[in-house]
């Protein structure tokens, strides 16, 4: 069983147009005031945590052998080539963009949705935090999640059992296989082979 | 001996990790520990063992991730079972000399729980409890363990207590910021935690002893239960393709043990850590005597993420109450619940410390309503709630729902109350407000509602409630209806405060009724209630900060017959509409329009000398009375005068009476019957309306108040009244005024009906079957002189 990692990340600088993005507003559209001002409620109640566990990759045909899961994906075969490990992770910045968007469900829908984008553009921020920390120490190829491509989302369970979510960042899963807190990503990130 | 008993003299050892054990005795790789305990009960026993030999006292059980929503009944009890048996062997073949315990073992559910997650709460309990029926009757203690949600931990903490009787342990594992995932701070769990009766509680997991230590310190400063602590032994690393926790035995020895100098009562290990590590704790400890845990005496109430120490000076919103609020009356009628949580999130925004939640309105269903709004408001703010409710099912469920520990209001002196609120706030936890009143009424004196207190406080104790959960609302009564009402209020305030050391709350604004300027006087009231040690006040968080103000001071302190002068001087100010009702001194209508009594009476006795009794009332008192009721009616009359008007009348009234021959007859032909609802005990309102009625020439027979429907329908009958006058205060007597109606309609089916009180609406009058609602005493006069026309 791979040892199951917990970090915890400063917050990285943020994004604006990018929340304002996953808001529905176009590219070249000013960063609406309200939206800086929901970023300004939700930042201090962020958290910005990873938990993670690396694995050797085994091929056995079509079959990808992860150590925590057997997959049969082209896509990731495809994004895992010429990797030798796998790092595994989850990803949340906690229960606050949630806690916050149920809050303005009904005050202010506008300040809902941006507490959704915000929320987005910060666990998405995260990630990419994570994957600069892998690439300081390995050549990395781009993360890769369950539900990407052919990456079946029941790829899930699997995901949650070997790196304990739960207890480890707080990050539960559902019957329907979403997470919750909502602002989490799982993903896999190829290390490529040791030269 | 119990597990408590043993911790009340002794430190308690509890068991460290066993996952990596496992783990290294070969547990493969997906297989759950529950599974593998089942496969492998020697190797689960083995471990155990060590840890029995390492000198623990407590082992925990192989459940942590056995539970309803995973496994099926049958599933359940097989592991459970397995899992004690598993314990109980290990105690049985160590020949260690320690006292020995076995733990029931709960750990999260892995689901979140509404409205953030898909779990209901109920659900939540429902899975627990099946664990904890499982294996209650072989365990000496539940422990509930690395719980990162608020209402999850309270979910665990209900299905224990409400399935056995065993003591429960509480441990939570909490994130760098000092916060569980779910917002949560050390003082909301010990708030919370030690509300729904948890014995011992604390923290696990999620770092070593020094990085926890803060945590740990908060929970000491604040928990009166014993404290424990089962840190992990540091953070994980690989060194040579194994697993190792950089904090080594001693070092986990010395960190721990030097909380438990600071007051740790119950410590152990979690992740990582070894028998190796925790025969090193129990070794570094010999001889080490336990610090007494101690009640620490504070009133502290919180949401799920959010706690308020009641020692400080609390405001508590009124806004969210229908009462007198005809939009927030219709938002409950409409489930307009973006209104309701508006109304909620601008009073937090105004500085309210708690949230004061009260939907009782006759047209809704408070035992489901009630819930909901709680469960919505919490959504939207993270303050305090004090729920309301007299009704003792709303109460419960809300409760019950509810994330924190709230303030309950409310209960009083009277049995009946004591007995469903008291359980409720042992059960759920909750500081209560007591209001100073009982069977008999509100006491006029400041000994009657002190004394009151006093008997509700020993009453509490009975219930094992502590009376820092109490705290006091020796009620605001009017003082333009009685001078003395402010005075009253202070004085119990201020004797609650140093005789009982108990903690006061008051509603203020109605000290204000029926005067100008109220916000004078209630921000002049608020000033005095607090100099007198008033602890909390229940009041409209948006109102302005007031200028101290002699005038009102004055009304409040006696100190102003009839509030002559401060009505004058509330005249001067701006915003007050200039009174239009100009008054001569020439007639005795004059007089009775100032109010002033020796003159009224002086003029009735000389106009008696030529003038028919029924004259004078006709073409004296009754136009002098509309005048005023109509100036009432207008704003440009305030209660005070009102009354004072009427009692003017009424001295008159006695002089022609007096004078009066027994064919004269004054009297008009209608008799009312006024009585306030069974249940409902308020009877200001009542007594006006009698004392005008009066003044009218009707005959008014007053039952009194809280008088049961069968005994109104008899005077109705009895005396061939012509109207029956209702009057509920309370929305929970309102039903009382429908059977009394109902009853009437049975049984004397030629008698009208008119109703009235702060919770009614025309809406509802009509819906209950009333024939008139009566806005206040000048509309229920209108009423009968029409009807008696």
């Amino acid at each position: 069983m791979a040892t199951v990692f917990v970090k915890t990340f400063e917050p990285p600088a943020p994004d604006f147009g990018e929340a304002a993005r996953y808001a529905g507003l176009p590219k070249t559209a000013a960063v609406p005031d309200t939206l800086k001002a929901v970023f300004s409620e939700l930042s201090p109640a962020l958290s910005y945590k990873v938990c993670y566990a690396e694995y050797p990759i085994a091929r056995n045909g079509d079959v990808l052998d992860l150590g925590f899961a057997a997959v049969q994906s082209a896509n990731l075969a495809i994004n895992l080539d010429g990797c030798d490990r796998v790092v595994l992770f989850a990803a949340t910045v906690g229960l606050a963009p949630d806690k916050l968007s149920e809050k303005y469900r009904r005050l202010s829908p506008e300040k809902a949705l941006y507490a959704n984008a915000v929320g987005a553009e910060r666990v998405e921020a995260l990630c990419d935090a994570f994957c600069a920390f892998l690439a300081e120490t390995n050549a990395t190829k781009p993360r890769f999640s369950p539900g990407y491509g052919d990456l079946p989302l029941t790829l899930q369970t699997e995901i949650f059992a070997a790196l304990d979510c739960p207890r480890k960042i707080g990050v539960t899963l559902t019957d329907t296989l979403l997470m919750t807190p909502t602002k989490s990503v799982t993903a896999l990130v190829g290390l490529k082979n040791s030269p | 001996m119990t597990v408590i008993e043993y911790l009340a003299d002794n430190l308690l050892f509890m068991d460290g990790g066993t996952g990596t054990l496992l783990q290294a005795a070969g547990m493969p790789a997906g297989v759950s520990s529950e599974q593998f305990g089942l496969d492998r009960p020697d190797v689960v026993t083995a471990i155990h063992k060590r840890y029995y030999d390492a000198g623990c006292n407590v082992v925990s059980t192989n459940t942590f991730g056995v539970n309803g929503l995973k496994y099926a009944d049958g599933d359940i009890q097989k592991m459970v079972e397995n899992a004690l048996a598993c314990v109980a062997a290990a105690r049985d073949q160590s020949e260690a000399k320690q006292k020995k315990f076995i733990a029931l073992d709960l750990g999260p559910l892995g689901k979140l729980l509404k409205p953030y997650g898909e779990l209901d709460f109920e659900d939540a309990v429902a899975a627990f409890a099946k664990t904890v029926n499982a294996g209650k009757d072989k365990a000496d203690l539940v422990f509930i363990e690395t719980m990162n949600d608020t209402y999850e931990t309270k979910a665990a903490l209900l299905a224990a207590k409400e399935n056995c009787d065993l003591p429960v342990f509480v441990s939570n594992a909490y994130s760098e910021d000092g916060r569980l995932m779910s917002g949560a701070d050390p003082a909301v769990m010990v708030a919370m935690l030690e509300g729904l009766g948890a014995d011992a509680i604390g923290v696990n997991c999620s770092f070593g002893p020094k990085a926890l230590a803060p945590i740990v310190e908060q929970y000491l400063a604040r928990a009166s239960v014993p404290v424990l602590l089962k840190p992990n032994a540091g953070l994980p690393r690989v060194e040579n393709g194994k697993t190792v926790f950089d904090v080594t035995p001693d070092e986990f020895a010395a960190d721990v043990t030097a909380l438990i100098k600071k007051g740790v009562r119950v410590a152990g290990g979690c992740c990582g850590t070894t028998p190796e590590h925790l025969a090193a704790l129990i070794a570094a400890c010999d001889g080490q005597k336990p610090v007494p845990t101690t009640k620490k005496h504070t009133a502290v109430v919180c949401s799920g993420c959010k706690a308020v120490n009641l020692d400080g000076f609390t405001v508590i919103g009124e806004r969210l109450n229908p009462t007198g609020k005809k939009r927030f009356r219709q938002a409950l009628a409409e489930r307009d619940m973006t209104y309701i949580l508006g109304v909620a999130a601008a009073q937090q925004e105004q500085g309210a410390d708690v949230l004061d939640v009260n939907v009782g309105t006759p047209e809704i269903d408070e035992p489901t309503l009630l819930p909901d709004v709680v469960a919505e408001v919490q959504a939207v703010s993270d303050l305090p709630l004090q729920i309301d409710t007299s009704d003792p099912v709303a109460m419960e469920r809300a409760l019950r729902r509810y994330i924190g520990k709230p303030m309950i209001n409310s209960v009083n002196g009277k049995e009946d109350s004591m007995k469903s609120v008291f359980p409720l706030a042992k059960k759920y936890g909750g500081v209560v407000v007591a209001l100073t009143l009982d069977e008999a009424g509100i006491p006029t004196t400041a000994d009657g509602r002190v004394a009151i207190a006093k008997r509700i406080l020993k009453t509490a104790e009975t219930y094992g409630i502590d009376k820092d959960q109490l705290i006091f609302d020796p009620l605001t009564m009017t003082v333009s209806a009685d001078k003395n009402a402010a005075l009253v209020t202070l004085e119990a305030v201020r004797r609650i405060t140093e005789e009982l050391g108990c903690k006061t709350s008051l509603g203020v604004s109605n000290v204000s009724f029926g005067l100008p300027h109220r916000e004078l006087l209630n921000g002049e009231f608020l000033a005095l209630a607090k100099e007198n040690g008033l602890s909390a006040a229940i009041l409209n968080p948006a109102a302005p900060n007031i200028e101290p103000n002699g005038y009102a001071r004055a009304v409040l302190l006696a100190e102003d017959e009839n509030c002559e002068a401060y009505i004058t001087y509330a005249a001067s100010l701006e915003d007050t509409p200039t009174p239009v009702l100009s008054v001569g001194d020439e007639t005795l209508a004059d007089a009775i329009c100032k109010g002033m009594k020796d003159a009224a009476v002086a003029k009735t006795k000389a106009l008696l000398a030529d003038t028919a009794p029924l004259a004078i009332v006709e073409n004296e008192m009754i136009p002098a009375l509309d005048r005023v009721g109509q100036g009432y009616e207008q704003g440009v009359v305030f209660l005070p005068q009102l009354l004072r008007a009427a009692e003017c009348a009424a001295a008159g009234f006695e002089e022609i009476k007096a004078a009066m021959s027994d064919s004269d007859t004054v009297a008009r032909n209608g008799k009312i019957v006024l009585a306030t609802v069974k249940g409902d005990i308020h009877d200001i309102g009542k007594n006006i309306v009698k004392l005008l009625l009066e003044n009218y020439g009707f005959t008014v027979i007053d039952l009194g108040r809280d008088v049961p429907p069968e005994a109104i329908v008899s005077a109705a009958l009895e005396q061939n009244a012509g109207l029956v006058g209702l009057s509920a205060l309370m929305t929970t007597t309102v039903p009382a005024m429908e059977d009394t109606i109902r009853a009437l309609r049975e049984r004397a089916p030629q008698v009208k009906v008119v109703v009235g009180g702060a919770v009614l609406t025309p809406d509802y009058a009509a819906q209950i079957g009333a024939d008139f609602y009566g806005k206040d005493a000048m509309d229920t006069v209108r009423i009968a002189e029409t009807l008696f026309a």
